[in-house]
């Protein structure tokens, strides 16, 4: 589906934040396929999320790089001027760390690597730490409405711990982290990566829970687009998103880790050093200074298993964080809003005809799959890899009542 | 009125200054967004906040903004280059006020003026919303005590809402306050609705 010859390419802007996860977008530029669909895409950099949203709502840019509560929450009228978005594509499934001082780790379990693989013992271990500490610990997080934000509190939730209550949880954009922790306003963060490692590697933090190992394939970041512009320009997104699919499955290759860890080195990008960006794309990670890196399986998924494919079921989990922590009432409109910012629909409709394996349903029961499972698709043959959440609780997004009343504190 | 300007850049934080100064304000104050300076910022409870668009710190404004009541305050955004779609977007959302044609101090009064005139606005709609929620409330109230006149003493609607009403009146209190003691002493005497 590449533009007919001799055609002027069609400018498309899309604003992002310097994280590892915003590879599909470079890669789309610097390898070309933004071009080979008839594009010219610029990407503007910026540094804070209100920045990107801003963007996209006021419209300076047509897509953006967004944490998919947010896309969500905006939607809802929660945070700043609303507008309707919509998120055809995922950009990424997981890829957050969470960086404690070395401080504060002293008072969990000695064993980094017994941490990331019992995260239930952890979480445990951090309300006791909690305890131990003699003011609530304050953890750095990116934005209210940031996937990082809600698995942070599904996961201390789980050991009984309030985070409105028992933590100060503070707001900083993810590359002004670092700087915090080393002047000692925050005890540790959690944030997309680099910006872990990069803690990590300055001898300032441990690694004590990763994203991947409290949701197995938690959602993290959307391409979003304001909802009218998208419905208008449907030619255009549907090429749009056949290029960022082969742009993402470029970069899921593991041949092509190197190369896409240079890529983010550069200043307009990440700007950080590739051997700091690489542990994520390779799944090797640095969890205490001066150890060997260890290998965890899924920290970061880009393309496989239709890891771009915006389950809607995944937009109502999100929803039923929100309800949770008070962010927003429980309603059903608004539950069908929430619903609906995750469009399915386009990424069928813009895919349709590609290699691109296609899930047959739009929902699922999220966190019921132990096993790679093969399941009913459109074309291709489509396995879905574990989806578990770390304490086995499922969710069922017909029954968010139900899931609501199991979950404690609330 | 108390102004304070959020900037980590001397020089754009003069010209807001200089701007603010000639237009006849003199309570400025300066922060730069590092540290724990949202605490500062709320201490100082200012009147009007002025940022700069592109901050990093927007984000933890924000948050504070979501979560205190304390710091709810016009906020004008500023930019450094002129931005003319963007910044009239942002303008009729009502959310900031933003300077354009680059950074001339003449131009900041005019803004600051905007941005005070929207958040006003803002907060007036607020505040109606707020009052028609708590009308509702009082109306479902009274209504839950006049079924119990209703019901307990077998009275017509009309004599029930009479008899809350002369209740009031004897009284001094208002309707919804004798519905309300009405309401609680029915259920500590175990009555069911």
């Amino acid at each position: 589906m590449s533009a007919p010859p001799m055609s002027a390419p069609t400018p498309i802007s899309i604003a992002f934040l310097p994280l590892t996860d915003s590879a599909p977008l470079v890669a789309a530029r610097e390898k070309g396929f933004a071009a080979e669909a008839g594009f010219d895409l610029s990407l503007h950099r910026a540094t804070s999320w209100a920045t990107v949203r801003d963007m996209l709502v006021y419209g300076q840019v047509q897509g953006a790089h967004m944490l998919a509560p947010l896309a969500i929450a905006v939607t809802l009228g929660l945070s700043q001027h609303p507008a309707a978005l919509s998120a055809p594509f995922k950009l990424n499934l997981n890829g957050n760390a969470l960086a404690m001082s070395t401080e504060f780790v002293a008072a969990l379990d000695p064993d980094p690597v017994k941490r990331i693989a019992d995260p239930e013992g952890a979480a445990h271990d951090f309300a006791a730490a909690i305890g131990l500490h003699r003011r609530k610990p304050v953890v750095g997080i990116v934005h209210r409405y940031s996937s990082h934000a809600l698995m942070l509190r599904y996961w201390l939730g789980y050991a009984g711990i309030d985070p409105d209550r028992d933590l100060a949880l503070r707001v900083l954009p993810p590359s002004l982290m670092v700087e915090a922790l080393r002047s000692g306003e925050i005890d540790g963060f959690i944030a997309g990566e680099p910006w872990s490692s990069v803690a990590v590697t300055a001898g300032l933090a441990e690694i004590v829970a990763v994203g991947s190992r409290i949701w197995r394939r938690g959602v993290e970041k959307v391409l979003a687009f304001r909802t009218d512009w998208m419905e208008d320009h449907a030619d255009m997104v549907d090429r749009f998103l056949g290029a960022m699919a082969r742009a993402a499955a470029w970069c899921d290759d593991p041949a092509h880790h190197g190369e896409l860890a240079a890529m983010l080195e550069r200043a307009g990008y990440v700007g950080q050093p590739a051997a700091t960006i690489l542990p994520a794309l390779e799944g090797r990670i640095l969890l205490r200074p001066g150890t060997a890196p260890v290998a965890i399986d899924d920290f970061m998924i880009f393309d496989r298993e239709a890891a771009n494919f915006p389950w809607r079921s995944q937009a109502l989990w999100i929803y039923s964080q929100l309800v949770r922590w008070r962010m927003v009432e429980k309603d059903e409109a608004t539950e069908r809003r929430a619903a609906d910012v995750f469009r399915s629909d386009v990424y069928r409709r813009a895919l349709a005809g590609s290699d691109v394996p296609m899930p047959g349903a739009s929902m699922k029961v999220e966190g019921a799959i132990a096993t790679p499972t093969g399941v009913g698709s459109h074309s291709g043959a489509l396995t879905l890899g574990p989806d578990r959440f770390f304490d086995g609780r499922v969710f069922d997004p017909h029954n968010i009542e139900a899931y609501l009343a199991g979950l404690s504190p609330r | 009125m108390r102004i304070v300007i959020v900037d980590d850049s001397g020089l754009r934080a003069t010209v807001l200054e200089d701007g603010l100064r000639e237009a006849g304000y003199d309570d400025i104050h300066l922060v730069p967004p590092l540290g724990a300076w949202v605490a500062k910022l709320e201490r100082m409870a200012p009147d009007v906040v002025l940022m700069d668009l592109g901050s990093p710190s927007r984000d933890s404004l924000e948050e504070m903004l979501a979560v205190s009541r304390a710091l709810a305050r016009p906020i004008a955004m500023f930019v450094d280059q002129s931005d003319d779609q963007m910044i009239g977007a942002a303008i009729d959302a009502g959310v900031s006020a933003y300077v354009v044609d680059g950074l001339r101090k003449e131009r900041v009064k005019p803004i600051l003026d905007l941005a005070i005139r929207r958040f006003n606005a803002f907060a007036k709609m607020q505040a109606d919303l707020d009052e028609a929620r708590s009308a509702l409330a009082d109306r479902k109230t009274i209504d839950r005590a006049k079924a119990l006149l209703m019901k307990s003493r077998d009275l017509p609607e009309p004599e029930a809402y009479a008899l809350l009403r002369s209740t009031a009146m004897n009284q001094g209190r208002k309707i919804v306050e004798v519905a309300e003691a009405l309401i609680t002493a029915h259920s500590l005497l175990g009555g069911t609705e």
